[in-house]
């Protein structure tokens, strides 16, 4: 077998109208250099062209769709057969070709390609993830900016709407937070109890829930509880404001909506979720003192003894993700927000997305976060 | 030469890859009221939020005060372009008072300054006391009028409308659109105004610019789009009226089934073309001698007129507007005449 040679096409002005010269093998190998190849050339319906296929090699119907689509389908069905290198094989092929590029089959077993079908929707849901990352990370730089900016001009805090925000996000939810982690801490005291009294260990129940609350379940529990009641709130209140035009209105006046809506809720969050995160603590550890109490016989004195020997690095190591946790939450809450359309509908779709990225997000934060301080021995 | 306040040099705007504005030029001299008027869907709304900054534009520029504001890659932003807007649903902040709303972007300037302008603007709306009201306590009208006072309050130069009036009833909208103009004209300021309703650009825009398909069709006053429309379009969005078929005699004389018609002005088709003739409810009158005989199809009592639909000897029906104590009923024989000032005719 010869070694094949990409395919060419020569453009010559003749006496009567434009001669092609067409060389080499018009192959799908060759199908990049071919297209390049025929993208340089131009012909208008009315040049009369004389062809010579002489030089051609091998043709298959890729080279053959790129043939076509340079002469026209007029043309090529016209094509004498005269035209120098024109075989009667060549001739069915580019024929077929140009019916089949005048009479395209719409493919309607598309949606047989299970395999296709599940790559592609991976590929776009990645194209959408990968979008959405960029949204918010541009989102989070604009916002820090803005709090760098202002942050130099007292005059400029927005002092009412923080403290106003701090009461809605984090002294109104003191005591749904309070409850839950309650009965959360309870829980795991009785789970503790269950599993740990056929060691004979129901002593190290005590250590189970201090130790669960002060690095893991009191901030996260806080943080769930925050995604579900503060993000949907802010998405709900920014995507109400855009689709009554009120962040266009606040524009207009000059003012920034980042500056004035972002920041002070974002940093109420920031403040409120380490004090409603210490309060989990408590909760959850009172909560694990009463079943240890009832149930285990642990009087209220031991207990208290045991969790004052928990070395205080664990509470540390819970309370220092709240204010991350805070601030992604935040943000997220108010982009979606600004994403939201005009429609009622829209914000509530955009409501429901926030809810579940910001829980989503906490929860992948805190298990990379887990590992980090596991591996970090804190 | 003096220079336009605003321009709008062949702007294109695309939504997702969709042409909603296409080579669109505008020119806004100091202290014009303009009107953009169209159907919905015309790309009105787009061209405002061009100017205003919410939207980027694809292919040509917008100066404002000779200052190149938008052009393809570049939009100053909104906040950076002391343009007011009044908003269609008003916009307005609900958890503060009118104060607070009119003064909201001008805090800088401190308690003292703020509080006296906002009473400076409440008093040019006509609004004096109403400070401390909450939004919610104020009715749709009142709700406008803090609106534009919002607007006005950083004392821009231009200020941009999108169909403030069309959440108003019929009655406060006109009263409304006049004394806006009013207030525009008093202070100065140029406008330009969004609308799809043809009353309120006739009673507020000195020019009135009608759009269709992202176009500007015809820029030109109320009485010239109303008489002389330069298209078919313009001539069937403004105001009510029939086309009538008839055949071209010479520049400025069609014969049509109403009779021979010459008009004021000449159509440089061949003599013998067939037109279509616009004939406005105003073009028929009520002529108790008149050479026309027509039966009454339909009325519609308007107040101090009455529009009627005539239908001819000969099957034309046209729109004729009587004055009210011309009262027919349906069916009955009227005899009427033509009163043609403005001859308007469009190749068929």
């Amino acid at each position: 077998m010869t070694a094949s040679a990409p395919g060419q096409v020569r453009q010559e002005a003749g006496p009567e109208g434009v001669a092609l010269l067409l060389t080499g093998d018009w192959t799908l190998l060759h199908y990049t250099a071919l297209s390049r190849s025929v993208g340089k050339l131009t012909l208008d319906n009315a040049t009369p062209v004389r062809l010579d296929l002489q030089g051609v090699g091998e043709m298959d119907s890729a080279g053959a769709t790129l043939l076509v689509r340079l002469l026209g389908t007029e043309r090529t069905q016209a094509l004498p057969e005269s035209v120098p290198g024109l075989t009667p094989e060549r001739r069915e092929l580019l024929l077929t070709v140009c019916n089949a590029l005048l009479h395209p089959v719409l493919d309607t077993r598309q949606n047989r390609y299970v395999f296709g079908d599940v790559t592609a929707r991976i590929g776009r849901a990645s194209l959408i993830i990968g979008r959405d990352l960029v949204t918010l990370l541009d989102f989070m730089g604009r916002t820090l900016l803005t709090f760098l900016r202002v942050l130099p001009r007292p005059r400029r805090w927005r002092l009412t709407p923080l403290v106003s925000h701090i009461e809605q996000i984090g002294f109104n939810a003191v005591p749904i937070v309070a409850l839950l982690t309650f009965l959360v801490g309870a829980v795991v005291a009785l789970l503790g109890a269950t599993v740990l009294v056929d060691l004979g260990l129901t002593i190290y129940t005590v250590d189970l829930v201090t130790y669960s609350f002060m690095r893991e379940f009191g901030v996260l529990l806080t943080a769930i509880m925050l995604a579900g009641r503060t993000a949907s709130a802010f998405t709900a209140q920014i995507g109400s404001m855009k689709a009554n035009e009120e962040l266009d209105a606040l524009r207009v006046q000059g003012l920034d909506p980042i500056e004035l809506l972002v920041l002070p809720r974002i940093l109420a969050l920031m403040v409120s979720l380490p004090l409603l995160t210490f309060i989990a603590v408590l909760s959850g550890v009172a909560g694990g003192g009463l079943v240890s109490h009832l149930s285990l016989d642990i009087s209220v004195s031991r207990y208290l003894e045991i969790v004052n020997a928990v070395p205080l690095q664990h509470f540390w190591v819970g309370l220092s993700k709240a204010p991350l946790f805070a601030f992604i939450i935040g943000l997220i809450g108010c982009l979606e927000g600004f994403k939201s359309g005009a429609s009622a509908e829209s914000v509530g779709l955009h409501t429901t997305s926030s809810v579940v990225q910001s829980i989503f997000i906490v929860i992948l934060l805190d298990a990379v976060a887990a590992l980090y301080f596991m591996e970090a021995g804190w | 030469m003096e220079h336009p306040l605003l321009e709008l040099k062949q702007i294109e705007c695309r939504h997702r890859g969709v042409i909603a504005v296409e080579n669109l030029n505008l020119h806004v001299n100091q202290g014009d009221l303009v009107c953009l008027l169209g159907p919905s869907g015309c790309g009105k709304t787009t061209v405002l939020r061009a100017i205003a900054g919410f939207q980027p534009v694809n292919a040509g520029e917008i100066r404002l005060r000779d200052q190149r504001i938008s052009y393809p890659g570049y939009t100053l932003s909104p906040e950076k372009r002391r343009i007011g807007m009044v908003f269609q649903d008003y916009a307005l902040f609900p958890h503060m008072d009118v104060c607070g709303n009119i003064t909201f972007g001008l805090r800088h300037l401190g308690k003292a300054e703020c509080k006296r302008i906002a009473n400076e603007m409440l008093e040019i709306v006509g609004l004096n006391g109403m400070g401390d009201r909450y939004i919610h306590e104020l009715s749709g009208g009142q709700q406008q009028r803090v609106a534009l006072a919002r607007a006005l309050a950083p004392r821009p130069e231009l200020i941009l409308l999108d169909e403030p009036f069309s959440n108003l009833d019929i009655e406060m909208r006109e009263r409304l659109s006049n004394e806006v103009r009013g207030i525009l004209k008093q202070q100065g300021i140029t406008g330009i105004l969004v609308t799809h309703d043809q009353h309120e650009a006739f009673a507020m825009g000195d020019q009135i610019g009608v759009m269709s398909e992202g176009h500007i069709l015809q820029r030109d006053t109320a009485y010239n789009l109303y008489h002389s429309p330069a298209n078919r379009f313009v001539a069937d969005f403004i105001g009510q009226g029939v086309f009538v078929r008839g055949t071209l005699l010479s520049p400025d004389t069609v014969k049509t089934p109403l009779g021979t018609i010459s008009g004021d002005r000449a159509y440089e088709w061949e003599p013998g073309s067939e037109v279509e003739l616009l004939l406005r409810p105003d073009d028929i009158v009520y002529d108790p001698d008149g050479p026309l005989q027509a039966s009454v199809q339909q009325r519609a009592f308007k107040g101090a007129e009455i529009l009627y639909t005539l239908k001819l000897e000969d099957e034309t029906e046209v729109l004729s507007l009587f004055p009210s104590h011309h009262d027919f009923a349906v069916g009955d024989n009227v005899t009427v005449d033509l009163a043609l000032d403005h001859m308007v005719v469009f190749p068929l």
